[in-house]
């Protein structure tokens, strides 16, 4: 074997440890939506749709020219129900920066908002959550008024918190 | 006697949930032609008790209250009144479309307790299961709106725009320049007109002729200017206007901000139908309508909002004369 050879190998393999290294070590983004039994109640009934700027009209139009102007990137959506009965929608909207996540959330604040500490920045009414967290703003809605719906939304907005 | 439920399961309901579906449609000449000092009718008929304590309207009252504001609108026993329709719209034998509306999601989608009842009624007036054809934009809309896709023609049929397809050919009138679904163009001979009540963050006011934009391909290419002539551009496409007969128009629930989306801190209940075939004056009665209760809860005008319906206007000038947007000439009858 020659001196040239041990050389090229020896750096091969430095090469695979270093991209094994690499893939292994780089912080994967985590589903934003927690599954089924791990907010207490909760169930996630649906798969997760995803959104690119492009598309968003096909879940939102009318309102997606809001989101663009504001720097969105793209939206997840999934559905969750509560003790099976109470339907709720958890959107994810992935904006190109804080400022687009904050210029979104401000955007048609009800004379009812109860300002929430959650993330950046979060309001509550009674049937929905709606936070900011960096480039994040998360939009939690209950189809229905229930008494406990309050407390189960503030739940479910934390694990989603929690995980972004 | 069969019960309502037995009645919709033998011929064909299709529906999520707790709730069932079926169909029925009508038709009437078009109010465009009127003169100038002719008036269109719209009926907006109320049942203040519809939702109870619940969320969901009771689905024998919606029957009724469909029952009450055609028997108003037409003057006639509400199976004649069904069958007039279906004359005059010369759709016997033929697929009659009941347009939808579920781009807000399930707070604020065309209830399936309505579309039940229409479905029920034009039965009942004789038309096959499958030639009621419910559909929207895309199935996910039809979801929020309580319905599953289904082409078994031996059962009321309900699939979206896109599954159908749309025409290769653009069509266009004004600025819009768009492709049209072939449930539009090639399958109905006739469509009834089942929006549902809403704001809307562009175009102001969302009802009888923002509607149709769940039925071409490329909505999004028509909301510039808050949507104005783009609305009344569509709308005057000879298919839309040939065809769009009549409209029954969801007011159970409604949002007077934050729409077309789900916005429950801006739900309300006007506990209404709004029925009529000039679909200006209906949105002339609907903006009115979602006037007054933004006022109530202290909101500002939709000119205020920087979002006025100007497309109401623009539909019934000359250019457009899709109908009569001026109060005096509108007869409003409420029940």
């Amino acid at each position: 074997m020659t001196h040239c050879g041990t050389w090229k190998k020896t750096a091969v393999a430095v090469a695979m440890v270093a991209l094994v290294l690499a893939s292994g070590c780089k912080k994967t983004q985590e589903d934003p939506f927690p599954p089924s039994g791990t907010i207490a109640g909760w169930q996630k009934t649906d798969g997760t749709r995803v959104f690119e700027a492009k598309d968003l009209w096909q879940y939102i139009d009318g309102d997606a020219e809001h989101f663009i102007q504001a720097g969105v990137v793209s939206t997840s959506t999934s559905d969750y129900t509560y003790k099976g009965n109470l339907e709720a929608v958890v959107d994810v909207h992935t904006m190109s920066g804080s400022d687009g996540a904050r210029k979104v959330l401000e955007t048609g604040l009800a004379h009812d908002a109860k300002m929430i500490q959650l993330g950046d920045e979060g309001v509550q009414y009674a049937q929905s959550v709606t936070f900011r967290k960096g480039p994040y703003v998360v939009r939690i809605v209950a189809y229905e008024s229930t008494p406990d719906g309050p407390q189960a939304l503030m739940a479910l907005a934390r694990g989603v918190e929690r995980r972004l | 006697m069969k019960n309502r439920r037995e009645f919709l399961k033998e011929t064909g309901a299709v529906l999520l949930g707790s709730q069932s579906v079926f169909a029925l449609a009508e038709s009437l000449p078009e109010s465009s032609q009127q003169s100038p000092s002719a008036k269109s009718k719209v009926v907006i008929a109320r049942d203040p008790a519809l939702h109870g304590q619940s969320a969901v309207p009771d689905e024998q009252r919606v029957l009724n209250l469909l029952d009450r504001a055609m028997t108003t609108y037409t003057q006639r026993d509400p199976k004649d009144a069904w069958k007039h329709f279906i004359a005059i719209g010369q759709a016997q034998d033929k697929v009659i479309g009941l347009k939808v509306n579920g781009l807000g999601g399930k707070g604020i989608a065309t209830h399936a307790s309505l579309i039940l009842a229409v479905a029920e009624r034009l039965q009942q007036a004789g038309v096959k299961p499958g030639n009621i054809l419910v559909w929207d934009q895309n199935a996910h809309f039809l979801e929020a709106c309580g319905m599953i896709q289904n082409s078994d023609s031996g059962k009321v049929r309900c699939y979206s725009s896109d599954v159908a397809g749309f025409e290769d050919q653009e069509s266009s009138w004004g600025v819009a320049r768009i492709r049209i679904t072939k449930i539009l163009t090639r399958e109905c001979a006739m469509v009834i007109n089942l929006p549902i009540l809403k704001d809307h963050s562009m175009a102001g006011v969302t009802f009888a002729l923002k509607n149709m934009y769940g039925v071409v391909d490329r909505p999004f290419t028509l909301h510039a200017d808050n949507c104005n002539p783009a609305v009344a551009d569509l709308n005057a496409i000879p298919v839309f206007r040939e065809k769009i007969r009549l409209t029954i128009g969801d007011a159970m629930s409604s949002v007077y901000e934050g729409g077309p989306g789900f916005h429950p801190e801006h739900l309300w209940y006007p506990n209404a139908l709004i029925i009529g075939e000039d679909r200006v004056a209906l949105d002339q009665t609907a903006w009115r309508m979602l006037e007054r209760k933004r006022a109530e809860v202290g909101m500002p005008t939709f000119e205020a909002a920087g979002r006025p319906p100007r497309y109401i206007a623009t539909a019934a000038d000359a250019a457009h004369g899709l109908g009569i947007n001026d109060p005096k000439r509108i007869n409003l009858v409420e029940v």
